[in-house]
């Protein structure tokens, strides 16, 4: 059985007239510890699918099965309750707290845990040497550089180990060089059996993928077949 | 880290917004405890002053019958087994369970005589007792001091042709005028004042009294317990609360503390309302950091905690400060509106009562938008960027 399911997925934006379909019934599966790239235009419906697929947005139709679960079915309590415990995010541009410094950005999804402040501020350290920026625990998020502060990001995605890691659009706002140290640290949580699903417009970046998932106007583009053998799954190069 | 670091912070770094928040309940809570402690200082000056002004109980020979008057126009009416009151009646009054409450007992006997073809309504009073009662007499010339003294209304010196110094003969004694009282509408006007002990003498009426009138301080105690209490020592006599002076009293308190508190509710309901669009605009400058909390794994009531936490430290700043400016704009407005300013010291229970009262509106005012805060769905959330 897969890791991550997608069934069927429909997701519908507006009422009435206005209706858009932006996810028309995909269906995806992932295993445990692959790094999946999911590419597409804009418009095409990626970002969506990742938040349905992160429990972050409830789809008109269809289930997500995140091992067996079904996460919808869990109630807005539980299912923030799983994302705290099963996901990580990683935003597009960084999305960090600007009143609260390094070390307590990182912490944030430890707030709300059993875990003492002691115990947060060891894990939070820790995810920060983790990403190199241990020095800057105390410093406030707009005094760090767009580099650093996605790497806060992805360093307050796994503070609490997260098996799932969501990325969308990681390097959105940074320059190669950011890029490619962004995109090297995901790949090492994916190398400690993190499953990451990333969205991304760069082909450089969906290299570090195992697989890629091509959408296209809501669907996937051509046959939506799973595995590494399928014809619109590309094996990308081994970073 | 806890919720309340996150709140706390947020307060921290938006100074601005928190100084706004507070003022607007700061102004509230100010206002309200100036008014409230204004009106209550100013009722009591008020209060204090009006118990200076008249008599508010009437203590008369019982009388079984009825008697059948109007607007102070006698109509008749029937009377039988009139029992009387005696000077050495009134040695009770001090003794009923309110005795600190009776400021005046001013006991009168009254007399008519003949002068020049006219009659006249004598009334003897203890003069040191009944212009400490009628503040309001004015009197032309000088107060009697002497048992041969007496006071002379508007219009009875005006018929008599009397001012101060003349001679008046009553009843076969000579009187000197010491004053005459410039007219005031009322029944006094007509009347001659004597000392009680001379009229008691003159009219026959030795050791008794024909009226007592009693000014009680009635501002902590129902004038209906006085009553009852002086009914039980004299109960040869009839003792009646002069209900319109009471009731007066007590309605010009009752309007007072009314219209204070319509203003406060007034003052408050504004405070709230800024405390509430401030909120909300709040919640919504905050719809992308509400998203990530959400993303990350806090449940609706983590958000709902860390909007109320920021409410609550708001209000109880607010309700502090609002009761400590409050006490300071009343020092300013008592200073300007009593005679004799009241030395305003700290009230526990008032201050309590401000940081409960800001502490409950803020948190009302603040609930709504965080109810809204909390139903966000964060990947909508996530979506206004």
């Amino acid at each position: 059985m897969s890791y991550i399911q997608a069934l069927n997925v429909v997701k519908e934006f507006g009422d009435g007239e206005g209706t858009f379909l932006a996810v028309r019934g995909i269906d995806v599966s992932m295993e445990q510890g692959e790094f999946i790239a999911i590419m597409g235009e804009s418009g095409a419906g990626k970002s969506t699918l990742l938040s349905v697929l992160g429990g972050l947005l409830s789809p008109t139709e269809g289930k997500v099965l995140i091992g067996d679960v079904d996460i919808y079915a869990l109630g807005t309590d539980k299912l923030a309750d799983f994302r705290r415990e099963f996901m990580g995010f990683i935003f597009q541009s960084f999305q960090l707290v600007p009143y609260l410094n390094v070390k307590e950005n990182v912490q944030l999804p430890l707030a709300v845990t059993h875990h003492s402040e002691k115990e947060q501020d060891v894990l939070a350290i820790s995810a920060l040497e983790r990403v190199g920026l241990k020095d800057k625990a105390h410093r406030l998020p707009n005094q760090l550089s767009g580099g650093e502060q996605e790497r806060v990001a992805i360093a307050r995605a796994v503070v609490n180990e997260p098996p799932i890691v969501f990325a969308d659009e990681p390097t959105g706002n940074l320059d190669s060089r950011n890029s490619s140290e962004v995109m090297k640290l995901l790949k090492r949580l994916n190398s400690e059996g993190r499953t990451i699903v990333m969205v991304t417009h760069s082909k450089a970046n969906a290299e570090f993928a195992d697989r890629i998932i091509q959408v296209s106007d809501g669907v996937i583009s051509g046959e939506p077949l799973f595995g590494a053998e399928t014809p619109i799954t590309l094996r990308a190069a081994e970073a | 880290m806890k919720l309340r670091h996150i709140a706390v912070n947020n307060l921290r770094r938006r100074k601005g917004k928190m100084l706004f928040l507070i003022s607007g309940l700061m102004i509230g809570v100010a206002s309200i405890v100036a008014l409230m402690t204004t009106t209550r200082i100013l009722a009591d000056d008020i209060s204090d002053k009006m118990e200076e002004f008249g008599a508010n109980i009437v203590i008369t020979p019982q009388n079984e019958g009825f008697s059948l008057t109007y607007g102070g126009l006698n109509l008749g009416g029937v009377s039988f087994d009139r029992k009387e009151i005696f000077q050495k009646d009134l040695d009770a009054i001090p003794t009923i369970k309110n005795a600190a409450n009776i400021r005046i007992v001013s006991p009168k006997v009254f007399g008519v005589f003949e002068h020049r073809g006219n009659k006249v309504l004598a009334v003897g009073v203890d003069f040191a007792q009944e212009l400490n009662l009628k503040k309001w007499w004015k009197i032309t010339g000088a107060k009697p001091s002497g048992e041969d003294q007496i006071l002379v209304g508007h219009d009875a010196a005006k018929r008599f042709g009397l001012k101060p110094g003349s001679q008046f003969e009553m009843a076969g004694r000579t009187f000197s005028v010491a004053g005459v009282l410039q007219g005031a509408g009322s029944q006094d006007d007509g009347l001659v004042f004597l000392a009680l002990p001379v009229a008691q003498k003159l009219f026959g009426k030795e050791g008794k009294v024909g009226m007592v009138e009693v000014a009680a301080l009635c501002k902590n105690c129902p004038i209906s317990d006085i009553v009852g209490q002086l009914s039980e020592k004299i109960p040869a006599a009839q003792v009646t609360a002069i209900q319109q002076v009471v009731k007066g009293r007590m309605d010009t308190l009752h309007s007072f503390r009314q219209f204070s508190l319509g203003i406060s509710a007034l003052v408050l309901l504004v405070g709230s309302m800024v405390v509430f669009v401030t909120m909300m605009s709040s919640v919504t400058e905050r719809t992308r950091e509400i998203g990530i909390f959400r993303a990350i794994g806090f449940r609706r009531s983590h958000i709902m905690k860390i909007i109320l936490l920021e409410a609550f430290v708001v209000s109880v700043i607010a309700g502090v400060v609002g009761y400590a400016a409050g006490m300071g704009a009343t020092k300013i407005l008592i200073s300007f509106l009593a005679e004799n300013a009241p030395h305003i010291s700290f009230d526990p229970v008032m201050a309590l009562g401000a940081v409960f009262i800001a502490v409950l509106l803020g948190l009302m005012a603040s609930f709504y938008p965080a109810t809204a805060a909390a139903g966000m769905d964060p990947s909508e959330a996530l979506r206004t960027l």
